[in-house]
């Protein structure tokens, strides 16, 4: 692994973003700053607006105003192909891959080497290579997505996210399907991305994993900010405070509930 | 590390070496429901031995040699028809785009005088454009293309009749030579067995380069003996079937030239980005686009190709009937185009397929078609059976995809 890198650059920033679906207001005033080698969780309930987020820094749907900038440079993110072409890559919670591909075509599916007679041989070395680091236990690359559990669907889309060299990569739940040795093998490979200087943001509702290996943790409520703690001085009651917006919500109840 | 390919390390890969690790491995996938040509083989061994039974004629060389001519004018409709299936799409004014540009080639060759070259290049940029508007209607509107080119069917079997004016029926010089090439050319004996060892000797040699540097990179690559025994059977198969046909009038260049499109169209299919790409939109849309895939250049270019070929086929249609008439393109052509590529393994259901279930298909229409004819029975009957056989295909095209799921095999 390469050594932790020390410069400190802000890769992504957001500010004032906001978007509407209709009369509803996804997202309002959102303001968000990652540097290099640093993890960030997202959190917020349902509704929250992660999603719409994700999907704006992913050139699904572009935001309706506000500005996104990457490395200090305003970028227009209209597609997903100038999002990863300004090295934002995202493996989403539906992970987007083709089930009728094999693992090498779904890799390298829209980056494909040698575009006129394809480069199998070196697709499929790297491939092999991109699994081996993830240690993912993949039996082939080349049978069919079909074919895969969804913890390997998972290191897949993972590795294609790795292949473009991005800077910042988003992973949208990656462990909500997950069984508890194949989460730990996430959680690793995150800090293996931070570690080589990535600036990742993890989107996720499960506690553990956020305050076990994130730097900061963004709340989002309602489509606004509603907070940002530095997961080290933070407790877990702060962050679902802020997550649900008041001191009495359901899971203190239930945790009172539980130690009575 | 131990001597083992890098790809078949894994503990859990179950490995078929040799002859009957192969015919093991190919059982498994019939059995899961990756049928690939099987059901064409099946097929068409019953249809020989039903027609062979009841008219001596039907297995022999004349017959067979005409049959595989017929095959090439709809067979190339057929090879775009697989284009849109695999991206998930229909196109059902493939016969009318084959009229109309049989057409425009005989009013400008004929009555006008122009240039065969022009003339050609005419029709065949028709056909591009055509597809190039259906691309934008479909990308820009969003309009489905079963409705865009149902629209097409009729507006261009519309176009057609206005192109060839009051007198209808063109009949075309019978020495020029597109319908020279649709009647007469036939590639001599020694040529036909030149084609079938170059063939074979070419698919060693790409095999070889391949599996050496599959070696040297540490994957696992098929043996020297297999590749030469496939080789040496393709060699023994095309030498044989050009011996029988021999016996006649031979090969038709006609059906050559089609062969040669569907081997192109299959090297774009699998060894290219583009071909990837088709593949990717037809199996998941949205996945495709979120790879940064170019989806609405896709699809543009699959209904370009599709009418472009619908062109081609219509030239060839021409030059086969030696005329561009009312009735070109019209009737079956359209369903017989679907229905090969359906027949030949192509999934209605998109992302499945191959570039040859065009001739596969085809044959096996234009065998249905022939026997029929033999036994002088009429059309009736003929569109009868057809759309049984087409039921059929579709059938087990959704039979096998349930066990395909259920198999894990995509």
């Amino acid at each position: 692994m390469s050594s932790q890198t020390l410069t400190s650059e802000t890769v992504l920033s957001l500010q004032n973003v906001s978007k509407n679906f209709g009369a509803v207001a996804a997202l309002t005033d959102v303001e968000l700053d990652i540097k290099a080698g640093e993890v960030v969780a997202l959190v917020g309930d349902n509704g929250a607006g992660k999603s719409t987020l994700v999907k704006i820094l992913a050139g699904v749907h572009p935001q309706d105003v506000g500005v996104v900038k990457i490395a200090g440079k305003e970028v227009h993110l209209g597609s997903p192909a100038e999002s990863i072409k300004h090295g934002i890559a995202t493996v989403f919670q539906d992970l987007a891959l083709c089930d009728n591909l094999d693992v090498v075509q779904n890799l390298f599916l829209g980056r494909q080497l040698r575009a006129h007679r394809l480069d199998e041989v070196t697709m499929e070395t790297t491939a092999w290579d991109l699994i081996r680091q993830l240690r993912a236990k993949i039996p082939s690359v080349r049978i069919p997505i079909a074919s895969l559990s969804g913890g390997q669907r998972q290191s897949v889309a993972i590795a294609r996210s790795l292949l473009g060299n991005p800077k910042l990569i988003m992973l949208d739940e990656p462990t909500a399907a997950l069984g508890v040795a194949q989460t730990a093998e996430v959680l690793n490979l995150i800090e293996r991305l931070r570690d080589r200087g990535l600036a990742v943001i993890l989107i996720s509702h499960n506690m553990d994993d956020i305050f076990a290996v994130s730097d900061r943790i963004a709340v989002l409520r309602l489509g606004r900010n509603n907070g940002m703690f530095n997961a080290k001085d933070t407790s877990r009651k702060e962050v679902i405070e802020a997550i649900t917006g008041s001191v009495d919500n359901a899971v203190t109840q239930r945790a009172e509930a539980h130690s009575k | 590390m131990s001597a083992q390919p890098t790809d078949l390390q894994d503990e859990r890969l179950i490995i078929n070496a040799g002859l009957s690790g192969a015919i093991k491995k190919s059982r498994d996938r019939i059995k899961s429901g990756d049928l690939g040509n099987l059901p064409v083989i099946i097929g068409l061994f019953i249809i020989s031995t039903i027609f062979q039974m009841l008219n001596p004629f039907f297995l022999s060389s004349a017959n067979l040699s005409n049959l595989l001519m017929e095959c090439a004018a709809v067979g190339v409709l057929a090879l775009g028809i697989v284009l849109v299936l695999l991206v998930g799409e229909i196109d059902l004014s493939v016969g009318s785009m084959s009229g109309l540009s049989a057409a425009i080639f005989a009013v400008q060759f004929v009555r006008n005088g122009l240039p065969l070259a022009f003339c050609i290049l005419l029709s065949i940029a028709a056909g591009a454009f055509i597809g190039w508007l259906y691309g934008q209607i479909y990308n820009r509107i969003g309009v489905p293309a079963f409705v865009i080119t149902l629209a097409g069917l009729l507006g261009f079997l519309g176009l057609q009749l206005f192109v060839l004016g009051a007198t209808g029926t063109i009949n075309l010089p019978f020495e020029s030579p597109l319908v020279q090439f649709g009647q007469q050319a036939y590639i001599g004996h020694t040529l036909s067995y030149i084609l079938a060892v170059a063939v074979s000797l070419l698919r060693f040699g790409l095999g070889y380069y391949s599996a050496a540097t599959r070696r040297k990179a540490e994957l696992s690559a098929p043996s020297l003996t297999s590749l030469a025994m496939q080789s040496g059977f393709m060699a023994a198969a095309l030498g044989t079937i050009a011996w029988y046909l021999n016996k006649s009038r031979g090969v038709g260049w006609m059906f050559v030239f089609f062969i040669a499109l569907v081997v192109i169209m299959d090297y774009a299919l699998r060894r290219t980005s583009w071909g990837n790409s088709v593949f990717a939109v037809g199996g998941n849309r949205e996945a495709a686009r979120r790879a940064g895939i170019n989806v609405k250049g896709i699809y543009t270019s699959v209904f370009i190709l599709c009418s472009t070929l619908g062109a081609i086929g219509g030239l060839l249609a021409a030059g086969r009937l030696a005329a561009a008439a009312q009735s070109s393109g019209t009737g079956d052509v359209n369903l017989n185009a679907i229905a090969a590529a359906v027949i030949g393994g192509t999934s209605l259901f998109g992302g499945r397929g191959s570039a040859y279930a065009a001739p596969l298909g085809m044959i096996v229409i234009a065998s249905i078609s022939s026997g029929l004819t033999l036994m002088n029975l009429n059309s009736s009957i003929r569109y009868m059976v057809t759309g049984g056989i087409v039921l059929l295909a579709v059938s087990v095209d959704a039979v096998a995809r349930r066990s395909r799921t259920s198999h894990g095999r995509g």
